[in-house]
């Protein structure tokens, strides 16, 4: 095997798998054993970050990037004409530990075009897997793919040696599906979805009765999203999001701003902008509804089908619920602390251990780290200062949007000069 | 006027503790307490070098452990890491403040002491972070992975048990330039390590008189890797160089010129 070649390779299939955005290596407990390589517990860690700003934790490659499939918003699609390639199962072997041994990465994200058929592509996934925790005894981080379509059985064993699985939905809608990627089916993805769902749930169970039950996808599932290809609306987006964190216990929804690659009529057109702040909004809804105590209801509905562009998610909400406001910092439960502008669940910490010391004034707001140019509107403290002009919420977001600097401003602008 | 006192003691954990037992056994009217390497004499105080004792740093460390939460006595000791000029005087009154107080005053956050022992030890656990992800080892010809480093703050004690589980079967080296010592792990233990480096040693060069000769061909696949992930139309230098700050750069095989 020549470096050149190898080299070459890497080039091609890393390059391939650059479009899917989940590099997070945490979340797993597997520990080193019998003094062997790598330990893949407690959080994850990012080694280095592109130029693009997204972080760089695992080896993120394909397999391979021939495919049998069209899909109109893929790199790897039949049609499309570029360089194919493929790895040998021991070259990613390789290569992983390699990286690992130098502190590069956390370990492997291992993806691939479908050759053949489902189950080909998934047994040559898993078989890179075993080799790498039964003959190099590797405990780092590994992420595989589950291959639409693929049997139970193949899922069962990849669960044994990857801390995480995933299956990309791709394209929110079904009917966005049916024109897009008219071969793929939504119960291929489903399919491996649910078993590896009931398998984790059989694995806790059977854990608690027999401790040395082999582990099971201990990172859990992910899955993820292209946005802005098929004209969906951000509510679209995050129920179909909230339907599969509810149903299938996902770890995480990645959300991928569609970044255009040909020239399909169907799809935004290459040069067309990457949608990066609209993926922004959408990162901070799937956060105000796992860590911040909302309902999708509250932040999407009939009346708001989509996220304003130029005011984060929260802020948006409390606009729209000024009877809620304003808040008593010294005396707010922890849930209605989460739901202020400006707060973040770190500073809402903060407050509820140190006001137990005593009340908190606007300084000690301010020390603590949170951000008053938006919080004074909502709220009120161990002061006699506080915000007495009975303020519209147009007036509001005039005041914050005029006092605060963004690295969206370009993407702002046009709402911008509506204020001022 | 009282005569008040400057307490210098030898820069380690122990001999700041061994200060503070002094303080409270002699019953000493502190000006400060300066690491001896970098103290200056001041006008309004006199100097008084503190001879560190175990037995005696020991018993402040108990009693302190009594009145925090094992996190707290992490955070405080995270903050003296951060070698930060006037932080053993931060922590003396934190100290201070714990023994007085019936309950823990760790989470007193409108405390300007308490909130700044926690905002340090915040940094100093984001370099150790940084560390843990920005060391890059290279094989070198006697077959121990070496890598170099230089972090804003002491942060090599809090490393040593990450990269201790994580590189059982290999040998490694991580040395502090800036501090001027390392951890060497024998596939056994993890000892401290000073080394006289050559005067034309530069720690960003892999030379191949040193290392491995499959190093440079690991190093060249990293970097083409790293390029081959960016996506040009979402090209974004400034989150870039926020979450790889420059000054980490010439230890990043990715980032040197070829």
């Amino acid at each position: 095997m020549s470096f050149d070649r190898l080299k070459e390779k890497l080039n091609i299939l890393a390059d391939a798998a650059k479009y899917d955005v989940s590099c997070s290596s945490s979340g797993s407990n597997r520990t080193n054993k019998n003094k062997g390589l790598g330990n893949a517990s407690a959080s994850g860690i990012c080694h280095t970050y592109t130029e693009d700003g997204r972080c760089v934790s695992l080896l993120k490659i394909l397999l391979t990037n021939h495919c049998i499939f069209d899909c109109a918003y893929c790199v790897t699609r039949k049609s499309n004409d570029i360089k194919r390639a493929a790895f040998k199962v021991q070259e990613v072997v390789d290569l992983t530990i390699n990286f690992y041994r130098r502190n590069y990465i956390e370990g492997l994200f291992l993806s691939s075009g479908i050759f053949k058929n489902a189950d080909y592509t998934m047994e040559r996934l898993v078989a890179v897997a075993k080799k790498l925790r039964l003959e190099e005894n590797f405990n780092g981080y590994i992420h595989l793919k589950s291959i639409p379509g693929a049997s139970d059985e193949l899922m069962r064993e990849a669960g044994l040696y990857a801390d995480r699985l995933s299956v990309n939905i791709e394209i929110p809608t079904t009917s966005g599906l049916k024109l897009l990627a008219p071969d793929k089916k939504r119960e291929d993805f489903i399919k491996p979805m649910v078993k590896v769902k009931n398998e984790i749930i059989q694995y806790k169970a059977e854990k608690k009765l027999i401790k040395s039950t082999p582990k099971y996808a201990p990172a859990g599932q992910s899955t993820q999203m292209i946005i802005g290809a098929s004209g969906e609306t951000d509510k679209d987006i995050m129920y179909a999001s909230n339907y599969f964190y509810k149903n299938f216990n996902l770890k995480r929804v990645y959300y991928s701003g569609y970044v255009p690659i040909s020239y399909d009529s169907r799809l935004p057109q290459i040069g067309a902008e990457v949608p990066m702040l609209r993926e922004n909004r959408l990162y901070q809804t799937d956060w105000l509804l796992r860590f911040y105590g909302f309902d999708i209801t509250e932040i999407l509905n009939e009346h708001h089908m989509n996220l304003d562009l130029d005011i984060d998610p929260k802020l948006s909400w409390a606009l729209r619920n000024m009877n809620e406001f304003p808040v008593d910092i010294n005396k707010a439960d922890g849930r209605m602390l989460a739901r202020i502008p400006g707060l973040g669940m770190r500073s809402v910490y903060k407050i509820l251990k140190a006001r137990k010391f005593r009340a908190l004034n606007w300084d000690h707001l301010k020390k603590i780290g949170v951000a008053l140019n938006r919080a004074q509107y909502f709220i009120t403290c161990d002061s006699k200062d506080f915000e007495t002009r009975d303020l519209t919420p147009e007036r509001i977001k005039g005041y914050i949007l005029q006092n605060s600097k963004t690295k969206f401003n370009s993407a702002r602008q046009a709402q911008l000069s509506l204020f001022s | 006027m009282t005569t008040r006192f400057t307490l210098n003691y030898d820069g380690t954990f122990d001999g700041f503790l061994t200060c503070v037992f002094e303080v409270y056994e002699k019953k000493i009217k502190i000006f400060n307490i300066q690491n001896i390497a970098v103290a200056q004499d001041s006008l309004f105080a006199q100097s008084y070098a503190v001879q560190t004792e175990e037995v005696k740093a020991n018993r402040v460390w108990s009693s302190l452990k009594k009145r925090l939460t094992p996190q707290a006595c992490h955070q405080l000791y995270c903050a003296f890491l951060s070698e930060r000029t006037g932080i053993e005087d931060v922590m003396l009154r934190y100290i201070q403040k714990s023994l007085k107080s019936k309950r823990s005053i760790a989470t007193d956050f409108s405390d300007d002491d308490v909130l700044k022992v926690a905002q340090l030890a915040k940094m100093v656990n984001r370099e150790k972070h940084r560390m843990e992800a920005f060391i890059r080892f290279r094989l070198t010809k006697n077959g121990v992975y070496f890598a170099n480093c230089d972090p804003d703050f002491n942060v090599l004690p809090l490393i040593r048990k990450h990269f201790l589980k994580r590189y059982a079967d290999q040998q490694w080296i991580i040395y502090d330039l800036k501090r001027d010592y390392g951890l060497y792990y024998n596939l056994h233990k993890v000892d401290i390590v000073n080394f006289q480096f050559d005067k034309n040693f530069d720690p960003t060069k892999a030379s191949s008189d040193m290392f491995d000769e499959d190093e440079l061909v690991f190093q060249t696949l990293w970097r083409d890797y790293f390029k081959s992930t960016n996506i040009k139309s979402r090209k974004n230098m400034r989150l870039h160089i926020q979450h790889v700050p420059k000054r980490y750069w010439k230890y990043l095989s990715e980032k040197l010129p070829e």
